[in-house]
């Protein structure tokens, strides 16, 4: 299972979301897909159609900087931030 | 008397305002987790409150209060553009309801519906082949901080018929809820080459008479203007006014004639004039026009009112009531002879909207 660690900007907008959970997962796609089914509505303030992360969405594996198809394996820690940034 | 809430978008979140006597308000807020909140409605039918929101980091979405304010939820589900015309929207921008049809207009240019209070959405237009339509997606022919689809009115009686203003191309409207468009801009100046005839105008805020649904008034990037034909034709109505620049413009609910507006400077400051504060007002149809500053900061206001910020009430003595750039609200409950000051330190404000609650 991956460790995945979400930002408190989500907790806010889906009750019952956790700052940690995990997930059974082979990529961050499927990261997104498991957190989609759970709180419905979520992939759309991670992602833009297509999908593609949102631009001020940064998402790490094991601290490398990760695109939505980046593989995620049985013990990673996947990290999504919401860039510092703006005012 | 009801209660009055205004609903009040700030770049940092919305904020209400409520009152039993106009005179002492309390501030709730901020809502929607800080988002930017472009413009917030109440729906009078449904009681629910509708908030437009875009956040720089989660998106844009349609938050919705059931209660006024106590709870919230949001929805984007089906506000996006298919893939494969590769538009995108960068925010929801402005909304509209009526009869349970609840619009919004978004950047780029379109207007999606939905039809179960917010839940869920679908693409109800996107102007296509209305004259300039074939170049407004292109970033070199928008300003600044593009609002897409700027406004959205419904008819008062025919939830078929609403228009709607495309930031810088013009006003168009609908009688058969989308199925055809017709360019409403004829009479308007405007002050630099167009492509088409009948669009290529920078319409900032369109309002309708309560008591008289064929007299419109709309602040134009270059003027004020008055229709008597639902928007058919236009006639400049500028003259008396300080300068022809202003986004906001509010119509009185009982008297057909009279309107009110702020200009501002028309460089890109766009503040009111000389730091000085004030509301016009036209009581003859845009003939003549008061300036009203009773109660307003009179020296280094150099404050703005964007196109949603002002609004009024429909009581026997209407209110009337601002939001600035910097924060404040300011009230009048005698059509803007007088004004107090009922909010400050709030965010920059992007709209206010008044609702008669209970």
């Amino acid at each position: 299972m991956a460790d995945v660690r979400l930002p408190s900007t989500l907790g806010p907008l889906f009750p019952g979301l956790p700052r940690h959970l995990d997930v059974q997962a082979a990529t961050v796609s499927d990261v997104i897909d498991h957190l989609e089914r759970e709180w419905p509505g979520i992939r759309d303030r991670l992602c833009e159609p297509g999908p593609t992360l949102r631009v001020h969405i940064h998402v790490y594996v094991n601290g490398e900087r990760a695109k939505i198809d980046t593989p995620v394996a049985e013990q990673s820690r996947v990290d999504v931030i919401a860039a510092i940034s703006g005012g | 008397m009801s209660a009055t809430l205004l609903l009040i978008g700030t770049r940092k979140g919305a904020f209400f305002l409520e009152s039993n006597d106009r005179k002492t308000w309390h501030l709730r807020g901020p809502f929607c987790e800080g988002w930017p909140v472009y413009h917030a409605i109440h729906d009078p039918k449904s009681g629910a409150i509708y908030a437009a929101a875009a956040s720089e980091w989660h998106g844009q979405a349609v938050w919705r209060s059931p209660d006024l304010g106590e709870t919230w939820t949001h929805s984007s589900e089906g506000i996006a553009y298919d893939d494969e015309t590769g538009r995108k929207i960068s925010k929801v921008s402005t909304l509209a309801v009526s009869d349970g049809r609840l619009l919004v207009g978004v950047e780029a240019p379109g207007i999606f519906e939905s039809r179960d209070e917010g839940q869920t959405w679908s693409l109800l237009s996107t102007l296509a082949g209305e004259p300039g339509s074939d170049t407004w997606d292109d970033p070199s022919n928008q300003p600044p901080g593009h609002l897409g689809i700027s406004a959205l009115m419904f008819d008062r009686d025919d939830a078929d018929r609403f228009w709607a203003i495309v930031q810088g191309v013009g006003l168009f409207e609908t009688t058969d809820y989308t199925q055809s468009w017709t360019p409403r801009n004829r009479g308007l100046r405007a002050d630099w080459p167009r492509e088409h005839e009948e669009v290529g105008f920078c319409v900032h805020k369109l309002v309708r008479s309560p008591v008289d649904g064929d007299r419109m008034f709309q602040q134009n990037h270059v003027g004020m203007h008055r229709s008597d034909d639902a928007g058919q034709t236009w006639t400049e109505i500028t003259e008396g006014l300080p300068t022809e620049f202003g986004f906001a413009a509010a119509t009185h609910p009982h008297d057909r004639d009279t309107f009110y507006v702020i200009p501002l400077d028309p460089g890109h400051g766009r503040t009111m004039p000389e730091g000085h504060a004030a509301v016009w007002r036209t009581r003859d149809a845009g003939s003549s026009w008061q300036r009203l500053d009773s109660g307003l900061p009179q020296r280094d206001a150099h404050v703005g009112v964007l196109r949603e910020a002002m609004a009024v009430d429909g009581e026997d003595a209407s209110g009337l009531y601002f939001g600035t750039s910097t924060g404040q609200i300011f009230a009048s409950t005698d059509e803007g002879d007088t004004w107090t000051q009922i909010a400050d330190y709030l965010p920059p404000i992007s709209s206010v909207e008044v609702a008669a609650i209970g």
